[in-house]
């Protein structure tokens, strides 16, 4: 390997240098690399959710119900819109702060940092699992249902319910993960194995999901 | 760039040295608050109730802005090197081709139900306060 075509070549010069190498393209821990191809599908299952609720929209002659709406909240004798999924959206970006601070302290290695940071991010996960389950709870007993709703074209339940319940079920699953791996860190099972890769896998999980719920709240929510 | 020569010359060393590079606690914070100032902005273009294109373009640009960032930043995408960033992002941009597809194929099936079911071209759009008040004049 030689280091001086990389420093002196520039980026394009960098891709055909990893390709061109014998052994491996990506200089990667191999469990980044398959989280990564992991994601790219999901990215395509959440992406088919997604054009597949703009189709129904777009060829639906029904009336579309208004998503803020829908979800607005009653507090403090006020009507605000869209306030609950507000809230959600805040509680994964703060869940996502917490595991990027998790990552970092993983460079140092600093176990209970590490395994504080990781429970407070499945904490935040925890919740807003929990406001998803009042959201849904509140829509079904409001007559929402996937093949209909008093609000207007039948779609917007199928879409609500097929693309929360998925979302709703990869936050699930990241909060077992990142309690796992926080327990694993604790008990200095990574010391032991001298690598602490697990971590910034984790958070790009972690991440993953806050980013499909950017597309989510923009999408289904203030479309 | 610097910072990939750096990342270069960790590749022989120990896994525990090449993971060790480490970014300013800052740089997470400030993309943090960047975040949090992002969404607020999304959330009150609904609040505000613009509508039309100066709602779907304020929309699609908060959002692409907190994609980048969370990708970037927290994802860490930034600071790989260009043979996996092409990886990880060029794959997702045929998602555009289905797109593309489906809205052309949405607008002639939404064509097709106007001009041969007799279907509404727009149906008046029913606020949720009015199926309430129908709800409770029933009972």
């Amino acid at each position: 390997m030689s280091e001086q075509a990389i420093k002196t070549g520039g980026h394009l010069q960098s891709i055909v240098h990893d390709w061109s190498d014998q052994k491996q393209a990506f200089h990667v821990p191999w469990g980044k690399l398959m989280m990564w191809i992991f994601l790219i599908s999901d990215t395509f299952i959440f992406s088919c959710f997604l054009v597949g609720y703009m189709s129904v929209r777009m060829t639906t002659t029904d009336p579309w119900p208004y998503p803020s709406e829908v979800f607005a909240l009653n507090l403090f004798g006020h009507t605000v819109p869209l306030i609950l999924i507000a809230i959600m959206t805040f509680i994964l970006i703060t869940s996502s702060g917490t595991m990027a601070l998790a990552v970092r302290y993983a460079h140092f290695r600093d176990k209970k940092k590490i395994a504080l940071l990781m429970y407070i991010t499945a904490l935040f996960g925890a919740s807003f699992v929990g406001m998803q389950a009042f959201e849904w709870t509140k829509l079904i007993g409001e007559g929402v249902r996937p093949w209909g709703n008093p609000f207007g074209a039948p779609q917007f339940g199928s879409a609500f319910f097929m693309i929360t319940g998925f979302h709703g079920l990869h936050v699930s699953v990241g909060v077992l993960y990142l309690s796992i791996v926080a327990t694993k860190v604790l008990n200095g099972v990574y010391d032991k194995k001298n690598n602490y890769d697990i971590i910034e896998i984790t958070g790009l999980y972690w991440h993953f999901v806050d980013l499909v719920w950017v597309f989510i709240f923009a999408f289904f929510y203030l479309w | 760039m610097a910072h990939e020569a750096s990342h270069a010359a960790t590749i022989g060393a120990a896994p525990a040295e090449a993971t060790a590079e480490q970014h300013p606690i800052g740089v997470y914070l400030k993309v943090w608050l960047l975040l949090f100032v992002l969404s607020t902005f999304s959330y009150l273009v609904d609040y505000f109730e613009f509508h039309g294109i100066v709602r779907w373009s304020l929309i699609i640009i908060f959002m692409l802005l907190k994609a980048g960032f969370i990708i970037a930043i927290f994802m860490h995408v930034m600071w790989e090197r260009m043979a996996l960033i092409t990886a990880i992002l060029g794959p997702p941009v045929v998602l555009l081709v289905l797109i593309g597809l489906m809205s052309s194929e949405g607008k002639y099936v939404f064509g097709t139900r106007v001009d041969h079911l007799g279907q509404p071209q727009a149906a008046a759009r029913v606020h949720v306060s009015e199926v309430h008040k129908a709800e409770k004049a029933e009972h």
